[in-house]
């Protein structure tokens, strides 16, 4: 087989993916948890750019595309949030970030 | 003819005395009163000279009241014979003791008192309802007349509304009525459904074609609403305790005429009574019982007008009687003359009331009779007439109630006998303790009652007398009734009026002559006589078995059970229950960043399972 | 060829991604992310995605991944103290994943078709040109849009960012 079946590239996409969420779930650190929302947003890219391979459509790298701005931007105010958070609070602990209880 | 004037006086009086009275004069307030009245009586002696000679009624369609699919009900005004009669008697004697209380509550009026308008206001009131169930050409405007009356006699027994035995006495009445309407509805609607109409005439005629069964159930179920408006077994309670309101009150409305509502029903429905013999049995058993029952404890009582009260009650039975055996004429008879005696007897025991500042008990009084010598006679003219003197109205009329019930069940004339009997005797009582032998009370000034309430009771003791004559009612109304066999009977005749003279003997033997035996009589039936003075316990034998189970189930399960715990309960427990879902959904909300992470996650895997469902449902 | 590729990058990809889930310190995330970021550049390549490929290296990788670097020295993120709990997480945290997993590889394995394979070379279509076509012509109105939006974010990325001044 020289051909890769399309499946596994969504296989792989649905990994990375529930990895993405794990770390979501089970890490403390706020810049953790970011980085596991970046990596969720790349496995939803890869199902994107595969969709478009199987229908010959340039749609999906345009969505992808979109995706990637939206990102980029997202980082750049979230980060800036957490600066303020820090220093506001002196902590990266998310579990700490509870003044929301009452 | 304008049947509808003479109702509207009345109700013009109660408007205007009732607005503007407290602004007015005792004598403006008079005038508008006693004017309305008068006004009524002098209309309806119009009405009766220009009716002529009627045979059949006459009717005065006014306005369509309720018109729902083939079912119509108008309000109509007839006027036949019997409606003649009724009329004369509800204005005549009416107008007679509105003169009256303007002596009796002239103390009622001024800065301290707020009473003498809203007295004849409510008398006014009275009339008009009465005059409207009179004159009503079916059953639903006799039933608003019925309410009516009802609504003013509550209001005139409670009319001291500041003693509380004035107005649970109020409330008796009306309570009591009450049932006895309950009856009356049911009766209505299964006329409704008998008949399809209320009309008196339609529905009359076509009486001969229903079956027995169901004409007897209207028949019995229009005799408790009879029993509840004139006092019958069981639901006369109320009358005795009715004696709370003044004395005029007593006299026009629980004497002369509201009691004698249910009579005039049940003799106006006389169609559907002749058609059902079992019905017509059942009114005559109640009323001779009634008569004899209240007989009895009229003879213990020692409140004057408890006496008369229980008096009435008794005499209602005899006119119950008289329509029970179908002589529909005597009853309405006795109705006439009872108006006038008991009328007379009532403001009398007022006049003696009024001289005595107030005192009513029969003990604390005695020897008045040459003190208040008008009051004196004209009591003994309504004496001797209650008592079946020979030639009396009375007489008259309980002679021929006696005969049709002989012709009918002799047992019934014995017993009604025997009651004529105790009736002379109670009434004697009470004339010989008031009036004969040494004073017993404490009063230093018994004067008597002004001309404005001595003239009334001297007109009506002239009609106590000769009233039998004037107005020889049997005759007048038997184009009306199914013809009844005229019976003279001599002896019979004797045997009542020997039973009336000899009560009258013994009551002057035990009170007049020697007054000592009535005292040594009592002590030796001393259990019997305080059943008769508790009035056989009724009224507490009602309240235990009637009243307490009622108010009890009313407050424990229906207040208590359903209401609070129920009906607010299920109010309040969806209310609790959306509190408690809330603050078990507030428990989401955790401030922790990672749990919301985990909601988010869940919410996501619901939803894919969702998805995929449906997706895989419609491949 | 191409499964090798495949498979050797998808290996690196995942082998990656776990480690960015599972260091204590930040930095060491970073730097995984990073070569997460790089296998599946070079899988967009297989798939024909070229500029995609390359965008996700120099502003995903680049750019991206630089800030989160600059943020992590900024404030001298230390490694991570597990401190604090939450006990949803732990009662549903792994069952969640699971099902998640499960769910996604249920769909992709039952639902999507298994005839179209890749290889290198089998679109074209996701040249520069066919993206900038499709960019400025269809996409237009997005496009502008996403640009308001970066002139937003920047704006708040300096707002939130400044010093107070005293």
């Amino acid at each position: 087989m020289t051909q890769v079946p399309i499946s596994w590239f969504l296989t792989l996409s649905a990994v990375l993916f529930a990895l993405g969420v794990a770390g979501f779930l089970f890490r403390r650190s706020i810049i953790t948890v970011f980085m596991s929302i970046e990596l969720m947003l790349n496995a939803v890219n890869l199902s994107f750019v595969t969709f478009a391979y199987e229908y010959k459509q340039v749609n999906g790298h345009l969505f992808t595309f979109f995706v990637m701005v939206v990102a980029a931007a997202e980082a750049a105010v979230g980060l800036a949030i957490i600066l303020t958070v820090f220093k506001n609070r002196a902590t990266l602990n998310i579990d700490d970030m509870d003044s929301m209880k009452d | 003819m304008q049947l509808w004037l003479i109702p509207i006086f009345p109700l013009a009086g109660f408007l205007i005395n009732g607005l503007f009275g407290k602004r007015f004069s005792k004598g403006l307030v008079n005038v508008f009163a006693i004017g309305a009245v008068l006004l009524s009586f002098a209309w309806v002696l119009k009405t009766i000279s220009g009716l002529g000679d009627l045979t059949s009624p006459y009717t005065e369609h006014y306005f369509t009241w309720i018109q729902s699919g083939a079912f119509t009900i108008n309000w109509d005004f007839s006027a036949d014979r019997l409606t003649e009669v009724m009329l004369l008697v509800v204005t005549g004697v009416g107008l007679l003791i509105h003169i009256y209380s303007i002596g009796y509550m002239a103390h009622e009026h001024g800065p301290h008192h707020g009473g003498y308008y809203r007295f004849f206001s409510y008398m006014n009131l009275f009339m008009f309802f009465m005059l409207v169930l009179v004159l009503g050409a079916n059953y639903l405007v006799l039933f608003v007349g019925w309410e009516g009356v009802g609504l003013s006699s509550y209001l005139l027994i409670g009319f001291y509304f500041t003693k509380k035995f004035a107005t649970d006495a109020g409330n008796k009445a009306f309570i009591v009525n009450r049932i006895g309407d309950f009856g009356f509805s049911l009766a209505m609607f299964y006329i409704v459904k008998t008949f399809g109409t209320l009309d008196f005439n339609s529905v009359f005629s076509r009486a001969a074609g229903i079956p027995e069964s169901t004409l007897t159930l209207i028949g019995l179920l229009l005799l408790v609403g009879a029993t509840g408006k004139s006092a019958q077994i069981p639901l006369y309670v109320w009358l005795p305790d009715a004696m709370a309101g003044p004395t005029p009150v007593s006299a026009l409305i629980h004497a002369a005429t509201m009691v004698t509502a249910g009579v005039y029903m049940t003799a106006r429905s006389w169609p559907i009574y002749t058609h059902a013999p079992a019905a017509l049995e059942t009114i005559a058993v109640i009323g001779i019982a009634t008569a004899f029952f209240a007989a009895t404890i009229g003879m213990a009582q020692n409140d004057i007008k408890k006496v008369f009260a229980y008096s009435t009650v008794s005499q209602l039975g005899y006119m119950f009687v008289g329509v029970g055996v179908g002589a529909f004429s005597t009853g309405i008879y006795h109705l006439v003359t009872h108006a006038f005696f008991k009328a007379l007897l009532f403001l009398g025991s007022g006049a003696v009331i009024h001289s005595l500042s107030g005192e009513q008990d029969l003990r604390n009084m005695g020897g008045l009779r040459t003190k208040i010598p008008w009051t004196f006679w004209t009591m003994v003219c309504a004496w001797i007439a209650i008592s079946g003197v020979p030639l009396t109205s009375g007489f008259f009329s309980k002679d021929a109630i006696l005969l049709a019930a002989y012709q009918h069940a002799p047992w019934i004339y014995w017993v009604g006998t025997i009651t004529a009997g105790i009736t002379a005797f109670y009434v004697s009582r009470a004339m010989f303790l008031t009036f004969f032998g040494s004073y017993r009370g404490h009063e230093h000034h018994i004067h008597e009652s002004p001309a404005v309430m001595t003239l009334p009771l001297a007109v009506l003791a002239l009609l106590s007398l000769a009233g039998g004559y004037l107005f020889p009612v049997p005759a007048f109304l038997s184009n009306l009734f199914p013809p009844m066999e005229e019976v003279e009977n001599s002896s019979l005749m004797a045997i009542s009026v020997a039973f009336g003279l000899g009560g009258i003997a013994l009551a002057y033997l035990m009170y007049a002559v020697k007054p000592a035996l009535a005292d040594s009589f009592v002590s030796g039936i001393k259990g019997l006589y305080t059943l008769v003075y508790n009035k056989y316990f009724v009224d507490e034998i009602y309240d235990a078995t009637v009243v307490k189970p009622l108010v009890g189930g009313s407050r424990w399960v229906l207040w208590r059970g359903v209401d609070v715990g129920i009906i607010d309960g299920l109010a309040n427990g969806i209310a609790t229950a959306s509190r408690g879902v809330g603050g078990v959904l507030r428990l989401v909300q955790s401030g922790n960043i990672r749990s919301y992470a985990a909601w988010v996650v869940f919410g996501s895997v619901a939803l894919m399972v969702a998805l995929g469902m449906l997706a895989g449902g419609a491949r | 060829m191409d499964v090798v590729l495949f498979l050797i990058f998808a290996f690196i990809a995942v082998v990656a991604a776990i480690n960015v889930v599972v260091q204590t310190h930040p930095i060491a995330s970073a730097v995984s992310l990073i070569g997460v970021m790089g296998s599946l550049a070079i899988l967009y390549l297989l798939l024909g995605a070229e500029f995609i490929a390359v965008a996700q290296v120099i502003v995903y990788a680049g750019a991206v991944m630089v800030l989160f670097i600059f943020v992590i020295m900024l404030l001298n993120a230390g490694a991570e103290v597990k401190r604090g709990r939450s006990l949803l997480v732990q009662l549903l945290g792994a069952p969640l994943l699971i099902a998640l997993l499960g769910l996604l590889a249920y769909f992709v394995q039952r639902i999507f078709p298994r005839n179209v394979t890749v290889h290198f070379g089998g679109f074209t279509g996701g040249s520069a040109q066919a993206i900038g076509r499709a960019l400025f012509t269809t996409y237009l109105l997005p496009f502008e849009v996403i640009s308001l939006l970066i002139l937003i974010a920047i704006l708040g990325a300096i707002v939130l960012g400044r010093k107070e001044l005293d």
